[in-house]
């Protein structure tokens, strides 16, 4: 079947063909997709995990089991499930498990954009990097043989770009493979020092064996032209953007396999070719391997290792060598000036209320990742870091363990539901067992909301939508040992206001769960729209204070669109003078 | 042929990724060779966003740079000249004259660019702008802003209307079809 199918549905087409009988992943963009699309298929089973070293662990079981497996994750959740991997590479697998890991240059959704291939080559497991969907299709199939026949978990690296590019991939019919046989193997699979040490050479034997793959696969390939004045080593998106560029007037050598890296193709290709280049997003990988092979070569001096590519970098980059590009496009003008749009909290979105009590009362706020990470802009501008997956929670007891009573009084940290369950709960542990007075706020919105509504244990629904055991928030925040857990509705200011001041005072660390679902959320039913009554509006602005979209100023007077509001009513509460209304029951 | 280029842009939101696989869709079966850049993750909380589809006989990249697109189709007045630098000379700019305040116009910290579109005009731009809005609540909803905008987009195409209405029904889940087929219609006529 023909089918038009972004990149990471075409993974998922891959795996699903290649015969995998068990997915494990926590969302992250540009990676979730792949699971959702896998999720799609009954005879398979399925899950989101509560973080990715879960999923990596739980595909490896499966591996172990003699099923074939796979996980799938974003650049930074490769960091989480860093511990398994290196370990894995030692184990090798029994039946085939890849892990899909996708990188995010330019940061469309991220923290920062570190480059996975460097833990190819630490953990010395091989990578694939396909283009586009149609090879991503074949690269993930390809990937669980790989993964058998040289006994290693493989990583298939993604990029934003191509995970969320469609093309037409023909499809396939799935391969069922059978389970393999369970055979206890103690000097495999348990490592400790004794084994592991016997483990060790192997693995340095297998890259011997996937180096001399990687000269002659069908992963890499050399495309030369007659024009041999230059040769472009490339990758990924990269190899598309040359090739926009330059059609099929260069030479090219194509690497779809980054670790590792063949010696003998690129020394070949660079003595068939002039002036050699390596055109690769973030960081120098290729180009390093080039020069410790001796080989002169220019990469990231022309083309940056920050942000991404675009057929206009590898353009610009090449005229500025005083190459000739054949078609220069003509634009019709330049854009005009014109304000920013960030992306913001939606309106009705329930953080909103929460934040606004914090800003309200000066209080410091220990950020985390997932939607909320937006009340870090204006209006707002309620957060004051920002790190990782679980960093509000042990960061604000080390904050705390710094600063003593003085901050203890007017700090808090924010965690969403699923950032909670993914690493929030062991710093929670942190803070009752070496006693901070910390006040942690879990903003539990029902959902994994940032990547796009998916699943979590708190939900109590499972990746399928079916009725799942559901973690009971307040008892788990009471048995790791916080004695204070109260709940409070964020769309009932004066109740978080109460909450806020309350626990903040405490003299023993306390949590506060503010809870409400997201109002995307299918069940949530919007109330009718809200509206400004102009003759008791005096227009002080005050509603506007906490950022909703659905508000603006138009002559003098606070206006209410009533396309985008859900009736929340938070501004209400803000309004001194009852001129906002219209929705009563 | 020489490859074609357009641009969906908005506000996250608006439905653009709809737009872009009805669009892919549509252009996969007149079969050419097709390439879609969707946007996920953040910017769809109400951030500016941008789509592109290409195609031609052979498309390599997926995105589109300044003097690259030949249609720009945007969902909001501003962000069509957020974009217009992309638009290649000769190229067509569609746009919905809704206006939604970003965070800097609501914070007070900038002014809505009420004469964006005229300032376009005026540099030498190929504006069609028209409310897209009224006729996606006649036909039901402020969420069939999309489609009727793919309806004013058709038109300045070759691909027949039934093309585009096969197309409609592939894309489009059966409970909403009715619905989009009236906004599809209001934006052709």
């Amino acid at each position: 079947m023909k089918k038009l199918v972004i990149g990471n549905e075409a993974v998922a087409w891959g795996l699903y063909n290649g015969g995998i009988g068990l997915v494990s992943s926590y969302p992250g963009t540009p990676s979730t997709e792949i699971t959702e699309f896998l999720a799609k298929h009954d005879d398979i089973h399925s899950e989101w995990a509560p973080n990715e070293k879960v999923a990596m662990e739980t595909a490896f079981g499966a591996s172990l089991a003699g099923m074939r497996s796979v996980c799938a994750m974003k650049h930074v959740g490769l960091n989480v499930a860093a511990d398994p991997l290196f370990t894995m590479s030692y184990t090798g697998v029994t039946a085939g498990m890849v892990i899909c890991v996708a990188d995010d240059p330019a940061m469309h959704s991220s923290q920062n954009e570190q480059d996975s291939r460097h833990y190819a080559i630490a953990a010395k497991v091989p990578m694939l990097e396909p283009s586009d969907s149609a090879e991503a299709y074949m690269f993930a199939k390809n990937a669980l043989a790989l993964s058998e026949e040289y006994d290693t978990p493989v990583l298939l690296r993604m990029c934003t770009r191509i995970a969320h590019s469609q093309c037409v991939v023909d499809i396939g019919e799935r391969e069922e493979v059978p389970l393999k046989d369970y055979v206890k193997q103690p000097a495999k699979y348990i490592m400790m020092p004794g084994y592991a040490k016997l483990r060790h050479p192997v693995v340095e034997e297998r890259t011997e064996k996937l180096k001399a793959l990687a000269e002659n696969c069908a992963f890499n390939r050399v495309e030369m032209a007659e024009n041999r004045e230059i040769g472009i080593i490339t990758s990924g998106c990269s190899y598309l953007y040359v090739r926009e560029v330059f059609g099929d007037s260069v030479s090219v050598l194509k690497i779809g396999m980054p670790n590792p890296l063949p010696e003998k193709l690129i020394r070949d290709f660079a003595a068939q070719v002039g002036k050699l280049y390596v055109i690769e997003e973030l960081d120098p990988v290729i180009e390093n391997h080039v020069k410790a092979l001796g080989i002169e070569v220019t990469g990231k001096k022309l083309f940056s290792a920050v942000g991404e590519f675009s057929q206009k970098t590898i353009r610009d980059a090449f005229l500025k060598e005083g190459l000739k590009i054949a078609e220069i496009p003509e634009a019709q003008g330049s854009a005009p000036a014109v304000p920013g749009r960030p992306p913001m909290m939606c309106s009705g979105c329930p953080h909103r209320g929460m934040y606004y009590t914090l800003v309200k009362n000066k209080i410091t706020v220990i950020g985390d990742i997932g939607c909320y990470t937006l009340g870090a802009v204006a209006p707002l501008n309620a957060l004051d870091s920002t790190l990782c997956m679980g960093a509000s929670v042990s960061g604000i007891h080390g904050f705390n363990a710094a600063r003593g009573r003085e901050t203890e009084k007017k700090t808090v940290a924010v965690i969403g539901d699923s950032t909670f369950m993914h690493s929030g709960m062991t710093g929670l542990v942190n803070i009752a067992y070496n006693a901070t007075n910390s006040t942690v706020i879990i903003l539990d919105n029902s959902i994994t909301g940032m990547t796009g509504h998916q699943q979590n244990p708190t939900t109590g629904y499972n990746i399928k939508g079916d009725p799942a055991a559901k973690v009971d928030l307040e008892a788990l925040c009471r048995a790791l040992g916080i004695n204070r857990v109260r709940v409070v509705d964020p769309y009932d200011l004066k109740a978080c206001e109460e909450a806020v001041l309350e626990e903040l005072a405490a003299e023993e660390p306390s949590v506060i769960i503010s809870r409400r679902p997201c109002v995307l959320l299918k069940y949530v039913k919007p109330k009718k729209p809200l509206e400004v009554d102009p003759d008791k509006c005096r227009g002080c602005r005050k509603c506007m204070k906490m950022g909703c979209p659905s508000i603006s100023f138009r002559e003098g007077k606070a206006h209410i669109d009533n396309t985008l509001c859900i009736g929340c009513g938070v501004c209400g509460q803000l309004c001194a003078f009852g001129a906002i209304g219209g929705n009563a029951e | 042929m020489k490859t074609t280029s357009v641009m969906i842009v908005g506000v996250g939101g608006q439905g653009s990724l709809l737009a872009s696989r009805l669009l892919g869709t549509l252009l996969t079966d007149e079969g050419y060779d097709v390439k879609v850049s969707e946007v996920h993750g953040m910017s769809q909380r109400g951030g500016s966003v941008v789509t592109y589809v290409r195609f031609g006989d052979k498309v390599y990249s997926p995105i589109v740079t300044e003097g690259e697109c030949d249609f720009i189709i945007s969902f909001e007045k501003l962000e069509a000249a957020r974009y217009a630098g992309c638009l290649r000379k000769g190229g067509k700019i569609i746009v919905n004259t809704q206006e939604i305040d970003p965070m800097p116009v609501i914070t007070g910290a900038a002014e809505y660019p009420q004469k964006v579109l005229e300032e376009l005009k005026a540099a030498g731009f190929d504006v069609d702008d028209f409310d897209a809005l009224a006729p996606a609540m006649e036909a039901g909803s402020a969420k069939a802003v999309n489609i009727v905008l793919m309806g004013h987009f058709a038109k300045c195409t070759d691909i027949p209307k039934e093309k585009w209405i096969n197309a409609l029904k592939k894309v489009i889940q059966p409970r909403f079809l009715e619905m989009n087929l009236k906004a599809f219609e209001l934006g052709y006529q």
